[in-house]
């Protein structure tokens, strides 16, 4: 183990900027990129069954 | 393998589905394939992930010149090979399809793109987080930081082109012709920093010696890069079952598949 503390860690030897802020945008980004791909399968997947429940009202 | 007639082939293939592989490339096939492989690659790129980020910053030791600051490499790394090696998939899933005319590898090549786009704007966003401690600048034009940032204009060429032409398959033969174009630009990347005199440092590992930074440094750099690699294949595989779906919405087989579920499984 590199750290004596908690504060040690979150410190990243005086840059705590460059370091946190590295990793916070980019798990940030990845879990915004999640979210979207989420979103774009459902409502590709929610048009679909929408539009089939018309063809089977249309067809009774 | 011994010569046999046409008939015994469909025999063979028919008691074996397992060695069928081309019907892997009907969509429909692919689909249910593809939700199956995403837990597995989603769940290995999460585990690969904390245990990079265990050795990188908890076990790896301060960097004797750099500090802590050092320790963007462990995303910094990844990312940027990510961001190369996605490019050569894409252009790779794109020229198949071209040639053999297949949809469905012209749609891995597009689902490929978000998330290399992704990885190479972290590859430089963290660049420049780590280029202001050491170089004492955000950004300076050397070839390395030029050409990557070319990498992003390409991916983002390449989906905004086929964003603007509604039939898909033109979409998919233009798309294809500019990411086979921009290939050009992955080589000039990777030997920037030999070809030019760069202020970004050259590789610290190579095929041909062993790495010149601490072994520890490297297997957190690896652990992450396998990480990212997962992850990719994750995010393609679930932006190509969007995508299958988005394109083949009026086949038969999706309205039984997704309709007949009300939306909400599959």
């Amino acid at each position: 183990m590199n750290w004596a503390s908690w504060s040690d860690f979150f410190a990243m030897g005086g840059y705590a900027t460059y370091v946190w802020g590295s990793y916070a945008v980019t798990f940030v980004i990845i879990a915004a990129e999640i979210v979207l791909v989420r979103r774009r399968g459902r409502s590709a997947r929610d048009k679909i069954a929408r539009s089939a429940n018309r063809n089977v009202k249309r067809s009774t | 393998m011994t010569r046999h007639s046409n008939a015994d082939d469909k025999a063979t293939a028919s008691m074996n589905p397992g060695l069928h592989w081309f019907r892997f490339a009907a969509p429909q096939t692919f689909y249910v394939l593809a939700g199956r492989l995403v837990p597995w690659f989603g769940w290995l790129a999460a585990l690969l992930c904390v245990a990079g980020l265990y050795v990188g910053l908890f076990l790896a030791p301060t960097d004797a010149q750099q500090g802590d600051a050092y320790r963007i490499i462990y995303i910094h790394v990844a990312a940027a090979w990510m961001s190369m090696f996605l490019y050569l998939v894409m252009a790779g899933w794109a020229a198949v399809g071209l040639v053999l005319n297949t949809r469905l590898s012209s749609m891995m090549a597009t689902a490929l793109a978000p998330t290399g786009a992704m990885f190479t704007f972290i590859a430089l966003w963290t660049g420049a987080l780590w280029g202001k401690p050491t170089w004492g600048a955000w950004w300076v034009w050397d070839a390395r930081l030029t050409s990557e940032l070319i990498l992003l204009f390409l991916y983002f060429g390449f989906m905004a082109l086929q964003a603007a032409i509604d039939d898909p398959r033109r979409a998919d033969r233009a798309g294809a012709i500019l990411a086979l174009v921009g290939v050009i630009n992955v080589p000039i990347i990777y030997y920037s920093v030999q070809w030019w005199n760069t202020l970004h440092q050259g590789s610290s590992i190579s095929m041909k010696s062993a790495p010149s930074m601490a072994m520890i440094m490297f297997v957190g750099m690896i652990l992450m890069a396998l990480s990212f690699w997962m992850y990719s294949i994750a995010m393609a595989l679930v932006r190509v079952r969007a995508i299958i779906l988005e394109r083949e919405r009026n086949t038969d087989w999706v309205a039984e598949f997704v309709g007949g579920k009300t939306g909400a499984a599959a």
